[in-house]
């Protein structure tokens, strides 16, 4: 069921400096016959964003839940800087540096901003006791970077507005220094202020060296933000792209024929009127 | 004034009305300046009500140091499981099975007591270690089965509502087990005093130490907190707040060791005692001071623990991040599973003391010990402002709850009001404390 294959600490490989920082060979997973994911190979590099697009359906959450740990793959091995990395929860992924940024958000409403930050990796003081002014003053810190505008610490994040709970979430993954980021929809729930906001953001962890996984539905963001871009449809992987080779009139066509760019025909684009 | 003005001014009732709610509109503003929990607030307020009301119809007879006293000690057994209570529903759990928990635990401990110290192990009655014995027995069998329930909803997936009625049928029926179902009575001489009555409390002088201790430590608490916010360069609360709020409860324990020291030993007891001693029996009475009860004093801290637990353990943090949003404590890397199982053992320990104390009181232990307390215990918790949606709930405020329920018992006692009656107002009492606090809820956004 684990993905897991050599413990991790085998010693690094000679050719580990050019190894990409994740690559997810061969992962399958299936739910009760249904192929929701069905022999995915995808990579990333340091300092890259990598597009993940496709329609509803098409199995790039579950593919990221993958990697977040929220999902266990049936089959297939995920390599973290070129070594098989053993990922069987979430709390596995995350001593890999893997941060997700759900599109639920996965916020408990009833805590404040610091508790839902530190949610399962509270800060303790020596006796064990919940060190909540420290986590208080270290979300300060991490807030004021995404969002100066953000007071709001000790209301439960139920009451805050769509785009605070975002900042929330991004924050716990800025705080916890993620090295691999994944993104599901971020800026679905936001208005354009806000959306703006977390492109900022996806800019400035890039020029920081952190790969970044990028979930969205807008073709925008995507051509925006991304470098690569790999479309999915129905479990696979149809092409991974570079941003500058395609036009987002040929993205759509994948996403919506599951065809390459070249081999979907003229009829077929008629149809869907590209 | 002409006739088309006076008609605009709205009659003066209603101005008086809209004096009265833009006042009440503002108390929440004051208090959250102050950061005061509002709902623990209102239920100080609804329990004074309560208080006063009672003392007024029955003429003066509710404030009496001996009611408060014996108001403290029937709060305690309730008290103290409802403080476990509360992590239950916190984590969207329900436990059904307390009641009948704590008369198997209650029935185990009596036999330890009685048969298998004295008679099994033929080491005879009244051990000085008996007691310690009965009481460690009791403590963990109540973890073992609490944790069992736990690993059948943690890990069996079976919901704790289905689980937790069914351990409500299988305890019970396990006391049968014990000697056919006799009363044991009577208990361990030391192991009673954890029921309380005159002998089982801690005294004057005591009563003032143990006041003094909580009031030093209310005051440390606030210095060190104002220290700790200041350093980091938050905002800490104004000054007024911080001497009245603490004022105030520096003020609420120093008044309850009064209270508990007002009430003296009865006269018979009293001039007994004052017999075995050879202690001359001063004119009007030998006046010896109760002192705080050791079942008050065991849900003291009992109180002070589970609160530190809830909101300074992280084990308690996980347990609100659960009942908030259960995929988001799984995904943040939280063992949910091991959670669950730590909840009800706790709930299973709280058990095993309030069935001490409830044996230890009546001297025995009967087949019937603690029938239907589960609904007090989530009566308590809910009153107390826990929420059944999950992630809602404090357990001081659940304590007050216990308090108010047995308010109501004991005063509707006091006004011989008859059993089935208080059933009836305590059932309404329940639904429109929980409607209310649900409006408010929603009122609040």
């Amino acid at each position: 069921m684990t993905v897991e294959i050599l413990p991790p600490s085998t010693p690094p490989s000679p050719a580990a400096p050019r190894a990409p920082l994740v690559d997810m060979r061969d992962i399958r997973v299936s739910f009760g016959g249904v192929h929701a994911v069905d022999g995915v190979n995808i990579d990333l590099h340091e300092g890259e964003v990598v597009g993940l697009v496709g329609g509803n359906g098409a199995g790039k959450s579950t593919l990221m839940k993958v990697l977040s740990g929220a999902q266990s793959a049936d089959a297939g091995e995920i390599h973290i800087r070129g070594e098989v990395a053993s990922i069987s929860s979430p709390r596995d992924a995350k001593t890999y540096g893997i941060e997700c940024i759900y599109q639920t958000l996965a916020l408990a409403d009833n805590l404040d901003c610091p508790a839902n930050i530190f949610l399962g990796r509270e800060l303790v003081s020596r006796v064990g006791s919940l060190d909540d002014d420290a986590m208080e003053a270290a979300s300060r810190t991490v807030l004021n970077r995404l969002n100066p505008n953000f007071k709001n610490f000790a209301a439960p994040v139920v009451s805050l507005s769509g785009g605070q709970r975002q900042a929330v979430a991004i924050g716990r993954a800025i705080h916890f220094e993620a090295k691999i980021l994944i993104m599901d929809e971020p800026t679905a729930a936001l208005g354009p202020a806000e959306t703006a906001q977390v492109r900022d953001v996806i800019k400035q962890l890039k020029e920081e060296g952190i790969g970044i996984f990028l979930i969205s539905h807008d073709i925008h963001d995507v051509f925006d933000l991304a470098d690569r871009i790999s479309v999915m449809y129905h479990g696979r992987i149809v092409d991974t792209v570079e941003k500058g080779s395609v036009t987002t009139d040929e993205v759509l066509a994948m996403i919506i024929l599951g065809k390459k760019a070249a081999e979907a025909s003229r009829e077929e684009l008629a149809e869907i009127q590209i | 004034m002409t006739g088309a003005e006076a008609q605009l001014q709205p009659p003066a009732y209603q101005r008086v009305l809209g004096a009265i709610r833009e006042f009440l509109r503002r108390i929440p503003v004051a208090l959250r300046r102050a950061e005061i929990d509002t709902r623990l607030f209102g239920m100080l307020v609804a329990l004074a009500i309560i208080w006063v009301g009672f003392n007024v119809v029955s003429d003066g007879g509710f404030l009496t140091a001996r009611n408060l006293w014996n108001l403290s000690v029937q709060s305690a057994s309730i008290g103290i499981m409802a403080t476990g209570m509360v992590l239950v529903i916190v984590s969207r759990n329900i436990d059904l099975s307390v009641g009948s928990l704590l008369g198997f635990l209650g029935y185990t401990m009596a036999m330890v007591q009685i048969e298998w110290i004295p008679r099994a192990l033929g080491l005879g009655f009244d051990q000085p270690y008996t007691w310690l014995v009965a009481l460690v027995v009791g403590l963990v069998l109540g973890a073992t089965l609490g944790a069992i329930t736990g690993l059948i909803i943690g890990y069996g997936g079976v919901p704790s509502f289905i689980v937790t009625l069914g351990g409500l049928l299988v305890f019970r029926g396990l006391i049968f087990s014990y000697a056919q179902g006799q009363t044991m009575a009577p208990l361990d001489g030391i192991f009673r005093l954890l029921g309380g009555g005159p002998e089982g409390s801690l005294g004057e002088t005591l009563s003032w130490a143990v006041g003094v201790v909580i009031a030093v430590a209310i005051v440390i608490n606030a210095v060190r907190s104002r220290r700790r916010k200041r350093h980091y360069g938050f905002q800490v609360r104004p000054m007024w707040a911080e001497i009245a709020l603490n004022g105030f409860a520096i003020a609420a324990v120093l008044g309850a060791v009064w209270v508990a020291n007002a009430y003296s030993w009865p006269e018979a007891l009293a001039a007994q005692f004052a017999e075995e001693r050879g202690i001359p029996i001063p004119p009007g009475g030998l006046i010896i001071p109760t002192g705080i009860a050791y079942p008050v004093l065991i849900l003291l801290a009992v109180t002070i623990v589970m609160t530190y637990v809830a909101t300074r353990r992280r084990f308690g943090r996980n347990v609100y991040a659960m009942g908030g949003n259960p995929e988001a404590a799984r995904l943040g890397g939280i063992n949910t599973r091991k959670t669950i199982v730590t909840i009800f053992a706790v709930m299973g320990v709280l058990c095993a003391i309030s069935a001490a104390v409830q044996t230890a009181r009546l001297n025995a232990a009967v087949t019937g010990l603690g029938g239907q307390n589960e609904l007090d215990v989530i009566s308590a918790a809910v009153i107390g402002g826990t929420s059944f949606a999950g992630g809602i709930g404090s357990i001081p405020g659940a304590v007050l709850g216990a308090v108010v329920m047995q308010s109501l018992r004991s005063g509707m006692l006091l006004l011989n009001v008859d059993s089935p009656t208080q059933d009836i107002i305590v059932g309404f009492v329940l639904v429109i404390a929980v409607g209310l606090d649900a409006y408010l809820r929603r009122r609040a956004g």
